[in-house]
């Protein structure tokens, strides 16, 4: 298939996953729930029928087995991509993530490397509740190792994880759960940018306004009704938080002066944190205002719905945070 | 020529005085200050769970061992030097002084990786099972551990896949009747270990680690029936001779405990039953001397060898010619400089 067509960003998974495993006879898909059902939220719907049982392998519900599983067949020649039904699973898989698949080329000398992809979703939107909705990406981003990924369009979504299945290192790539459904251009041939470089959504010349995953959209919202008022904020989407695209970053700051990091994690100890430092190291003499950070609330995720969307960030909360920058 | 059945007894007896010479060198360069730290876990008294496991596997199998894990990659073909290099934290050893005891790994040899967390490796001979069948590959994965990873919940995880799953697995518990310093009496609610393996539907033994022919003749037939697609566990009972760690002197188990724990000694014994038969003193004194003098020379290697380099630090973090972290203090110059710090 050529040329830009619409579709979702689920759809922009499964093709990935499919025209991946269509492309290379080593991935195979592991999880719970990847094949008949066809994934939690849909995703690999339809991958056992193309592929078969023997490559999309329903696993029972052991999420450190499925991990380690994968970091041992990554290591014999299998290119796996492990499915994380949500994020927040990671409580029970971590050491088979940050002790074993983040550490083995480096522990080994170099002699072998885990090829590996976790797929999973985080993120609020859905009522989910605390142990379903949470935002873990720091955990694997403190971990060296690991390479990070978190797109927030159906090109990204289709792109990243093609590049994904193509790297040498395991590949956290965490889907947002409110975003399966979004709509949006998909040419297969032609990525928004290379993997590791962020891309500038809206230029602008006020404010940047730097966001991944499902946040690129609320600041875009942001911006838009920023702009009837005269104030023009540029967005950045990150794509991947390992690399980091600080380049991109700094290039937009030491332009506008201004800077909001917008992230759905919870403030403390978070990305955002991290990005923030880094911009004030890297713009410090480009900076008017202090760096904010429009983070989720440090609170678990409630269920009720209006408590749980107060718990993250929105456009209107990103928006005011800018006028209260500018004079 | 003796006809090769005949030799076995001679070559595993060889084999487990090559992993005690070794065991007691890696000890002494401890003392001398020559390791890497002290994470080291000596299986002295373990030689016949490596040696009669090790031998009766193939080339092309592969293995993960637990953090005691230098007898098991003797006996599966480790080189003495590299290893002794590695345990010294020396730039030739196995994993270029980054692993050192307890993560030591060759793939060449289809060693997966020593592990420090309990448990830890037990998953990647799943995932390695899997890739021999979708890869039409005849070769077994054997997950080697303590007798500590049967409290751990990703054992029954991963028996469960592997029997699932009618994977060439094997889960092999080197059961030296100590998780550090608690007895396995006080760990364990109930010790009947192959009962849990078979409730999964694995095949399993129990075999005297003392007698090294009887662990050879339970892992032969486990092995087989693994390569078979029918995955099994096997526990190896045996007396750890000495503490957890080089520093650990034992208050938790009395003199006596030790003296009969140690006197169930797998090379002593075979060679009891060795000079029973046709052999003569003479003709195993040689392997004992012969292993000696091959560990010598491995400390010598190891103690001569290079220390990496300092721009090593930042090496193998991720694949080649993939981005690489910005070491600190380029980062505050290039920050300091007005520059943009990746």
């Amino acid at each position: 298939m050529t040329g830009m067509s619409e579709t979702t960003y689920r759809d922009a998974l499964r093709q990935a996953l499919d025209d991946a495993m269509g492309a290379d006879s080593t991935i195979v898909v592991l999880g719970e729930e990847v094949g008949r059902y066809g994934g939690a939220y849909g995703v690999t719907k339809g991958l056992i029928e193309r592929h078969g049982a023997d490559r999309v392998i329903d696993a029972p519900i052991s999420e450190a087995a499925i991990v380690g599983a994968a970091v041992g067949a990554a290591m014999t020649g299998l290119r796996p991509v492990a499915e994380l039904m949500y994020v927040d699973f990671l409580g029970l898989a971590m050491d088979q993530l940050a002790n074993q698949a983040a550490k083995i080329r480096y522990m080994f000398g170099g002699q072998v490397g885990v090829p590996m992809v976790l797929r999973t979703q985080g993120g609020t939107g859905r009522s989910a509740g605390a142990q379903h909705s949470q935002s873990l990406e720091a955990w694997s981003v403190h971990t060296p190792g690991l390479r990070v990924a978190m797109p927030a369009t159906v090109s990204d979504a289709y792109h990243l994880l093609r590049h994904a299945l193509t790297l040498p290192d395991p590949v956290v790539f965490i889907e947002h759960k409110a975003l399966y459904t979004r709509k949006g251009g998909l040419d297969p041939a032609a990525p928004d940018a290379p993997w590791g470089r962020a891309v500038v959504r809206r230029p602008g010349r006020n404010v940047t306004l730097v966001a991944y995953s499902r946040m690129v959209h609320s600041a875009l919202e942001a911006a838009a009704a920023l702009a009837e008022a005269g104030i023009e904020a540029e967005v950045i989407d990150l794509r991947t938080l390992n690399p980091l695209d600080m380049e991109t970053v700094a290039a937009s700051v030491t332009r506008t002066g201004r800077a909001v990091v917008v992230s759905e994690a919870c403030l403390t100890g978070g990305v955002a944190a991290e990005i923030a430092a880094r911009i004030q190291e890297d713009c410090f003499d480009w900076l008017e205002e202090p760096v904010i950070r429009v983070a989720g609330e440090d609170v678990p995720i409630p269920v009720s719905p209006g408590l749980e969307a107060a718990s993250i960030p929105g456009a209107p909360l990103i928006a005011d945070a800018v006028r209260m920058m500018l004079p | 020529m003796p006809a090769p059945t005949d030799r076995l007894p001679f070559e595993l007896y060889r084999t487990m005085c090559r992993i005690r010479a070794f065991e007691e060198r890696v000890g002494e360069l401890f003392v001398r200050q020559e390791t890497a730290g002290s994470m080291l876990h000596l299986s002295i008294g373990e030689e016949g769970a490596a040696a009669g496991i090790g031998s009766a596997m193939r080339a092309g199998d592969s293995f993960t061992t637990h953090h005691r894990g230098h007898g098991i990659f003797l006996a599966r073909g480790g080189q003495p030097d590299r290893m002794m290099a590695e345990i010294a934290g020396k730039r030739t050893g196995y994993c270029r002084g980054k692993g050192g005891s307890m993560h030591i790994a060759d793939m060449g040899l289809g060693h997966l990786g020593a592990n420090a967390i309990v448990g830890g490796g037990i998953p990647a001979v799943v995932g390695a099972g899997l890739s021999y069948r979708r890869l039409k590959k005849d070769a077994v994965s054997v997950a080697f551990f303590g007798d500590g990873a049967m409290q751990q919940g990703i054992l029954y995880e991963s028996m469960n896949m592997a029997a699932l799953w009618r994977l060439p697995v094997l889960f092999v518990c080197i059961n030296n009747q100590y998780g550090m310093g608690t007895r396995i009496d006080r760990a364990s609610a109930n010790l009947a270990w192959d009962l849990r393996a078979r409730s999964f539907g694995l095949e399993a033994e129990n075999a005297d680690g003392v007698d090294v022919m009887e662990v050879r003749g339970a892992a032969e037939r486990l092995l087989a029936a693994a390569r078979e697609g029918r995955p099994g566990f096997l526990a190896v009972s045996c007396y750890r001779f000495y503490g957890h760690a080089r520093m650990d002197k034992s208050p938790y188990r009395t003199p006596e405990e030790e003296e009969e724990g140690r006197a169930r000694d797998p090379i002593a014994r075979l060679r009891a039953d060795l000079l029973a038969g046709d052999a003569r003193e003479a003709e195993l004194d040689t392997i004992v001397e012969a292993a000696g003098r091959e560990m010598d020379a491995a400390v010598d290697f190891a103690v001569a060898a290079p220390r990496p380099e300092p721009g090593e630090l930042f090496e193998d973090v991720y694949g080649p010619d993939q981005p690489a972290p910005l070491p600190v203090r380029r980062r505050i110059e290039t920050i300091l400089g007005g520059g943009v710090a990746r």
